[in-house]
């Protein structure tokens, strides 16, 4: 009797079908971002020749000539992003004029370095904005709510950056209790990558000296980046949980004679999941993106790090290569969202 | 006469607003509920019946003054602590609400809704709890019922999905149902089956039924006993008969010729007696 009855997508293919029209959608998204992110960098003002070859290379006219040739320089602007486009296909964004690497290469360690953080400050801020804004909304009007919506709204107005700059002042110089900067104190040697995560590569090579060393450079970086997505989660929450309190399902939940924890984790957080997980998309994209002037404070070799290196540079392939980044992760992000509104609203799922 | 009543509620009161200025909405009413009988409660929208129906499980908003009493037995609910209100919540009084779409969260089974106040009141194996679930939808005529309990709530019908609310309600086997406004949602055509369930169920469980409505035609087709409510006062109660025939308050006479035809209340009752006779009701199917 009762056979267990699974969640199941239905008749698998709607589903697929939805999955390939995505992946669709985003491949022409992301040929839209390679043409942006070509057409900007060659409009910026500035010599990246000049840039590129240094002072004395290029006051000669055939080093000049040289570089111009090499690099196809002298051919039109579509033959150019052509060019571009086939390499790029081929996984190669061309040489960082900054390192002097390929510009895979130094993506490869970036990316892990800021999505390690970007990681950890989401999941500090989905668990603090989701609890401070459920309270808030329960204890409507009353002096706490009135307090998590205050603090929120510090949290959102206090620039990131004079934060990452105060508290480091303050935790690193003064009380000494946080690490310097950088990723790794100066005297371990990183893990062997293999997700790039330090903490995580750590762990896998059982090495637990370099996990807690890499566990304590994160903390500040993470604290000081979650600050603002607290605020921003915190007042998502509040309404949304508003929102499904007054909901007649709720209030059955209770007539069911169900403890206040299973009321609020089982009816009214699942409720108030759906516009909870578009705002912590939006804000996880953010944090992988935006975070440069925080990773310059804490010298965290991130993408934030990379980007600001290459612009000042004029390193134009390191500039594309982030451009492009970026792009792919608010895709990646915004495709992620959308399945987990299927897994999250069965009504979503047959839609 | 009739059995012991089994809730009575006396001299209730509610209250709304500041303690310096409250708003009264229900100023002393006395209700007997009675094991197997469907106790109505009519009157307009405002007249205080849903809060007087919602204030027997303390589910009012905390602004909420209350005053007077109302026994289960022998255990008084008004100013009960929390943790054991919530102990009779659902396992001895349950609740019936007007919109089943509402009324059932939407991202969550019909088996999990069915079964997580099983489990917690009677503290059933997740087994036994399924094995309940799919007695009671039976019961309620739902089909399919292994099948439903891996459903959502958008798959049925709002009529189905009113019968599955009556299934949760009746799950810890309670002794007192109230049901506020359970048809109104509901189309026409579905009404009479709902009706035809809570009618039965109440003589086969020996249920003791609250049923709000505002429509006198719900009201003469199922309750035995009448009240008839408002401005936050009952202004006449009886037995369904006496007060259908031979209505004595005022207002009772104006809310009776309101309704579209005089001989309404005999017709409206006959049509939805011999709708549920004839099978259980035209929904029935996905």
């Amino acid at each position: 009797m009762a056979a267990p009855t699974k969640r199941r997508y239905p008749a698998g293919s709607p589903l697929a079908g939805y999955l390939l029209r995505r992946l669709g959608t985003s491949v022409l998204l992301l040929l839209g971002v390679t043409l942006v992110t070509f057409i900007l960098t060659n409009m910026v003002p500035g010599d990246p020749i000049a840039a590129a070859l240094g002072e004395g290379a290029s006051q000669n006219p055939v080093t000049v000539a040289a570089y111009v040739e090499r690099h196809g320089l002298d051919q039109p602007l579509p033959v150019q992003y052509l060019t571009y486009l086939t390499n790029l296909v081929q996984g190669d964004l061309g040489t960082s004029l900054t390192t002097g690497r390929p510009v895979t290469e130094d993506l490869a360690t970036a990316i892990p370095a800021s999505f390690e953080v970007a990681i950890w400050s989401i999941i500090v801020s989905l668990c603090v904005g989701t609890a401070l804004g459920t309270i808030a909304a329960y204890r409507r009007g009353q002096v706490s709510d009135q307090v998590v919506r205050v603090v929120s709204l510090i949290g959102l107005s206090v620039p990131t950056f004079w934060m990452a700059l105060v508290s480091f002042h303050v935790f690193f110089l003064q009380l000494r209790i946080a690490p310097g900067s950088g990723r790794l104190s100066p005297m371990l040697t990183p893990p062997p990558t293999v997700t790039g995560m330090y903490t995580i590569d750590a762990l896998l090579d059982g090495d637990l000296e370099v996990f807690a060393d890499a566990a304590a450079h994160l903390v500040l970086p993470v604290l000081v980046l979650s600050l603002f997505t607290i605020g921003l989660l915190t007042r998502f929450v509040r309404t949304a949980v508003l929102e499904v309190l007054s909901a007649d399902y709720v209030r059955a939940a209770r007539a069911k004679g169900l403890s206040g924890p299973r009321v609020v984790f089982d009816y009214v957080l699942r409720g108030a999941s759906l516009p909870i997980l578009t705002i912590v998309g939006v804000a996880f994209g953010a944090l992988l993106s935006g975070t440069v002037l925080v990773e310059a404070v804490f010298a965290w070799p991130g993408l934030g790090t990379y980007a600001y290196n290459s612009a000042t540079a004029l390193d134009l392939p390191g500039v594309m290569g982030v451009g492009l980044v970026v792009g792919v992760i608010y895709l990646v992000i915004n495709f992620a969202v959308d399945l987990l509104y299927g897994v999250l609203d069965p009504r979503v799922r047959l839609a | 006469m009739t059995a012991a009543p089994v809730l009575s509620i006396r001299g209730l009161t509610v209250a709304f607003g500041t303690r310096k200025r409250p708003t009264p909405i229900v100023n002393g009413v006395d209700l007997d509920l009675v094991p197997g009988r469907i106790q109505g409660l009519a009157g307009e929208s405002g007249s205080g019946k849903t809060v007087t129906a919602m204030s027997v499980l303390g589910l009012l908003p905390r602004t909420a003054q209350l005053g007077g009493s109302v026994r289960l037995g022998e255990t008084e609910l008004l100013g009960l602590r929390r943790r054991d209100l919530s102990r009779i919540r659902g396992r001895r009084i349950a609740m019936v609400f007007q919109d089943p779409s509402a009324s059932l969260h939407p991202q969550l089974t019909i088996g999990h809704q069915l079964t997580d106040h099983v489990r917690t009141h009677l503290g059933l194996s997740r087994t036994e709890a399924r094995q309940r679930a799919v007695d009671l939808l039976e019961r309620v005529h739902v089909p399919d019922p292994a099948d439903a309990l891996g459903r959502y709530p958008h798959q049925f019908s709002g009529g189905q999905r009113q019968r599955i609310a009556i299934a949760i309600a009746l799950a810890c086997e309670p002794e007192v149902v109230l049901a506020d406004e359970p048809t109104t949602a509901l189309d026409v055509t579905v009404q009479a089956g709902i009706l035809h369930l809570l009618r039965d169920l109440a003589l086969e469980r020996q249920l003791a039924v609250l049923l709000v409505t505002h429509d006198l035609g719900v009201m003469s087709a199922i309750a035995d006993d009448v009240a008839v409510m408002r401005h936050g006062t009952i202004v006449e109660r009886g037995p369904r008969e006496q007060i259908f025939t031979r209505p004595e308050h005022p207002y009772t006479r104006e809310l009776l010729t309101a309704l579209p035809e005089s001989d309404f209340t005999d017709e409206r009752a006959r049509t939805a007696l011999a709708e549920r006779d004839s099978a259980d009701d035209p929904e029935v199917g996905p």
